[in-house]
C-alpha cells in the first residue's frame, strides 16, 4: 500500500553574505523548481538565510564509512602542514 | 472630515486580504503533502498581515477610534468589501490554486501601482506586500502548471477548477470612485495586465482560457454571496461572545 | 547482539551511492567502533554501522515524534479560523505552520536510517506506529490553545532538550533546531492563558477549565513511571535518552507549579506540595488506565485525528500525482532537447 513518494532534495542555506552554503536538511519535492520553493518555505521561513541550493539526494557522491581509514587516516601524521609544527625564535612577528 | 471613498477603497484591499487569509487558514493540515502545508501557511501568513496594517490604516481614516480587531471582528457582512472571489469556499486544491492565480496576480499589479500612490501610507503597505505577492504568484503558477499539464485527470479537474472561478474575475476591475482617480491605483486599469499574465499561465498550462459570462458584482458594496455571512459567523463568534474583552 | 552493515539506498543526509552489501555483517572492530562512539559523547552518523535494534528503535521513536507533531497540528487548528483577535490568528497560524516544519525536520531525519517517508506516514495511517496521545484530546475551548502551549509544550519542551545531546547526530540536529524554533511556542500559550486569567470572570474561568483538563494528560505524556518503562534502560545505554521518565516528570512539575501561581490559576492536584526534604514538588497519582486506553485508541479524538490526516492525504493524492507526471514530462522534453 506504500505510494510512490516524491524525491528527496538535501537543502543548503547561506546564512549570510561571506559565508557557505551549509546542509540545513531535506525535504521532498517532484521535481528541482518546487524544491527550491520548499526549501524557502521550510528552512528560511524566520531569515535564515540569502541564497538555497538545492540537490537531489541521489545525485551526491559520498565517502563511506568503510572507506573512512584510507581516505581520511593518512592525512593526520602531516603535522608539518600545520603552523604550530614550526619553531618561531621569540621576538619575531608577522610571521 | 473622513474621506469615505478612501476608507471603502482601503477597507476593500483590507478585506479582501483578510477573507483570503481566512480560507487560506483552513488548508494548514489539510495540503497535499506536508511541504505544501508550510507553503500555504507562509502564503496566509502574508495575507493577513497586509490585512491588519491596511484595517489599522483605515481604523485612522475611519477616526473613530477603530482597531483592526474592531473592524474584523464587529462589521457585519453588508459591511464587508472584498470581492467575491475570495470568499466562496476553497477546498479544492484545484480551486485554490486557481483562485490564487487570478487573485495574487491581481494583487500584485494592484500593489505595483499603488506603491507609486501620493497616499505615502498605502505605498508604503503596497510596496512591502509587492514583494510577498510576487511570491504568491510564482507559487500559484507553479501549481496550475503542474496540475494542468500534469495526468488527463488533473488537466480535467484544472480546468473545470478555472472555470468555476472565471465569472468573479470581473469584479476584480471595478471602476474606482472617481474622486480617487489621482490619489490611487485604479483596478479598472488592470484588466489588460492581469489577464495578460494568466493567459499566459493558462496556455503553458495547457487550459483554456474560459469562455464564461461574468457573476454579477457588489461585493465592494457590501452585497456577497451567502458563503461570507458564514464564514464571518465562524471568524466572529468568539470575539463577538465577550464584548470589550482583551485576547 | 548483531550489527547490521547498512549500506541500502540513498536517505536523508545519507549521501552515497547504491551499493549492495557486501556480507550483511559489520566485521567485529566495528561493534567496538560504536561503543567507544558512545563512550567518547561522539555523535553516531548516518553511515556508520550502528547496532540493528538501535537502528530501529531510533526510527520508531523519530517517527512517532514526527507523527506528533504533525496530528498536533490539528488540536490547534482547530482555532486558526476562531482565534479572538487577529494578532492571535497570526501566532496560531505561524505555531501550526512550525508543527508542520518540525513534523518535516523529523521525518527527513529518521530517512537518514534507511526508511522511506512514504512508509512512515502509511505506518500511521495504518496505526502500526503511534503519535503522542496528548493530541487525541480535544480543543473545546480558546484557552485550550492556551493550556495546550504553556502544559503540553512545556512538556515536550522538557521531553527535547536533553535530546538534542542524542546519540544519533541527525536526530540530534533536528532537535537543536526544532527547540530553538519552539521558544516561543510555550511563551504565547502562557500569555494567552495570563490575559484570560487576568481577564473578565468568564475568561478566568474558561483558563482554569482549560488547565484542569491539561494538567494531568501533560503529565503522562511523559511516560510510564520508571519501574514500568521497560525500553528506558536501553535507550539510556544508547545515549538516546539522557533523563528517565520520572525524573523529566518531576523536572515538568518543578518548573510548572510556580508559574500556575504567576498566572492566578490552581492545578487540579490536592496532593500537589513543596517537599523540603526531597528539595521538591510532590505530586498526587496518575491515572495511567486512562493513558494506556488513549493510546489502545478510545481516547476522546482518536478516529477524528486519523480520519482528517488519511482523508487530507487521500484527498491530495492527484495533486501528488499530478506533480510525479509533470515532473516525468519535463524531464524526458529536456533530455529530447539535448
Amino acid at each position: 500500500m506504500s505510494t510512490r513518494d516524491w524525491p528527496l532534495w538535501e537543502v543548503f542555506v547561506r546564512a549570510r553574505r561571506g559565508l557557505s552554503h551549509v546542509h540545513a536538511g531535506s525535504l521532498h519535492a517532484p521535481d528541482a523548481e518546487m524544491a527550491l520553493r520548499n526549501a524557502r518555505d521550510l528552512y528560511t521561513r524566520r531569515g535564515e538565510g540569502v541564497s538555497l541550493w538545492v540537490v537531489k539526494a541521489s545525485d551526491i557522491e559520498a565517502s563511506t564509512p568503510d572507506e573512512r581509514d584510507p581516505f581520511f587516516d593518512p592525512a593526520a601524521d602531516k603535522i608539518y602542514r600545520h603552523p604550530t609544527f614550526y619553531d618561531v625564535p621569540e621576538g619575531v612577528e608577522h610571521l | 472630515m473622513t474621506d469615505r471613498p478612501l476608507l471603502d477603497y482601503t477597507l476593500g484591499l483590507a478585506d479582501d486580504a483578510l477573507v483570503s487569509a481566512q480560507r487560506m487558514g483552513w488548508w494548514i493540515s489539510r495540503a497535499p503533502e506536508l511541504e505544501e502545508d508550510v507553503a500555504l501557511a507562509n502564503i496566509g501568513l502574508d495575507q493577513l498581515g497586509q490585512a491588519r496594517t491596511l484595517l489599522t490604516y483605515a481604523g485612522e481614516l475611519e477616526q473613530e477610534g477603530r482597531t483592526e480587531d474592531d473592524l474584523a471582528y464587529l462589521r457585519d457582512d453588508r459591511e464587508f468589501r472584498n470581492v467575491k472571489l475570495v470568499e466562496r469556499p476553497m477546498t479544492d486544491f484545484g480551486v485554490a490554486m486557481a483562485r490564487l492565480l487570478l487573485f495574487s496576480t491581481y494583487q500584485l499589479h494592484l500593489y505595483r501601482a499603488l506603491s507609486a500612490s501620493s497616499d505615502a501610507t498605502l505605498s508604503g503597505i503596497a510596496a512591502k506586500a509587492v514583494k510577498e505577492v510576487t511570491y504568491h504568484v510564482d507559487h500559484a503558477t507553479h501549481w496550475v502548471l503542474r496540475l494542468g499539464d500534469g495526468t488527463a485527470g488533473s488537466h480535467a479537474r484544472m480546468q473545470v477548477a478555472l472555470d468555476a472561478e472565471w465569472p468573479y474575475v470581473d469584479e476584480l476591475f471595478t471602476p474606482l470612485d472617481p474622486t480617487l482617480t489621482r490619489l490611487v491605483a485604479d483596478p479598472s486599469a488592470l484588466r489588460d495586465p492581469v489577464l495578460t499574465d494568466v493567459r499566459r499561465v493558462v496556455a503553458e498550462a495547457t487550459l483554456a482560457m474560459p469562455e464564461v459570462a461574468p457573476a454579477l458584482g457588489g461585493g465592494r458594496q457590501g452585497l456577497h454571496t451567502e458563503h461570507l455571512g458564514h464564514l464571518l459567523a465562524e471568524m466572529q463568534h468568539l470575539h463577538r461572545s465577550h464584548p470589550g474583552a482583551t485576547w | 547482539m548483531s550489527y547490521h552493515w547498512y549500506r541500502g539506498h540513498v536517505y536523508g543526509n545519507d549521501f552515497g551511492t547504491d551499493a549492495p552489501a557486501q556480507d550483511g555483517q559489520a566485521p567485529a572492530h566495528d561493534e567496538q567502533a560504536f561503543a567507544a562512539l558512545l563512550a567518547d559523547e561522539d555523535r553516531i552518523e548516518p553511515r556508520d554501522d550502528m547496532p540493528e535494534a538501535y537502528r530501529k528503535s531510533l526510527i520508531r521513536q523519530i517517527a512517532q515524534h514526527a507523527h506528533s507533531e504533525i496530528i498536533g497540528m490539528q488540536p490547534e487548528g482547530n482555532w486558526i479560523s476562531r482565534a479572538p483577535s487577529l494578532r492571535r490568528k497570526a501566532i496560531l497560524m505561524a505555531k501550526v505552520q512550525d508543527e508542520a516544519g518540525h513534523g518535516l525536520y523529523l521525518y527527513a531525519a529518521a530517512e537518514t536510517l534507511g526508511v522511506d517517508r512514504a512508509d512512515l506516514v502509511d505506518q500511521l495511517h495504518s496505526g502500526r506506529q503511534k503519535y503522542s496521545s496528548i493530541f487525541n484530546y480535544p480543543t473545546l475551548t480558546w484557552a485550550d490553545v492556551g493550556a495546550i502551549g504553556w502544559l503540553v509544550d512545556g512538556a515536550a519542551i522538557t521531553n527535547q532538550v536533553p535530546l538534542c545531546r542524542c546519540s544519533y547526530g541527525p536526530y540530534a540536529r533536528a532537535m537543536v533546531r526544532v527547540c530553538k524554533e519552539e521558544s516561543f511556542h510555550q511563551r504565547q500559550g502562557f500569555e494567552i492563558l495570563h490575559t484570560l486569567s487576568h481577564g473578565t470572570t468568564g475568561q478566568k474561568a474558561m483558563a482554569q477549565d482549560a488547565v484542569n483538563r491539561y494538567w494531568w494528560p501533560s503529565l503522562m505524556m511523559f511516560g510510564p513511571p520508571d519501574d514500568d518503562s521497560p525500553n528506558s534502560a536501553r535507550s539510556m545505554a544508547w545515549g538516546i535518552k539522557r533523563f528517565s521518565n520520572d525524573e523529566l516528570r518531576q523536572r515538568f512539575v518543578d518548573m510548572t507549579v510556580p508559574q500556575s501561581e504567576a498566572l492566578g490559576l490552581t492545578l487540579p492536584d490536592p496532593d500537589l506540595r513543596w517537599n523540603d526534604e526531597r528539595g521538591h514538588y510532590d505530586y498526587g497519582d496518575i491515572d495511567f488506565t486512562e493513558l494506556f486506553e488513549v493510546i489502545k485508541g478510545n481516547g476522546p479524538c482518536n478516529a477524528e485525528r486519523m480520519a482528517h490526516k488519511r482523508g487530507a492525504h487521500e484527498a491530495g493524492a492527484w495533486v501528488r500525482e499530478a506533480a510525479d507526471a509533470y515532473a516525468d514530462k519535463h524531464a524526458r522534453r529536456t533530455e529530447g532537447a539535448a
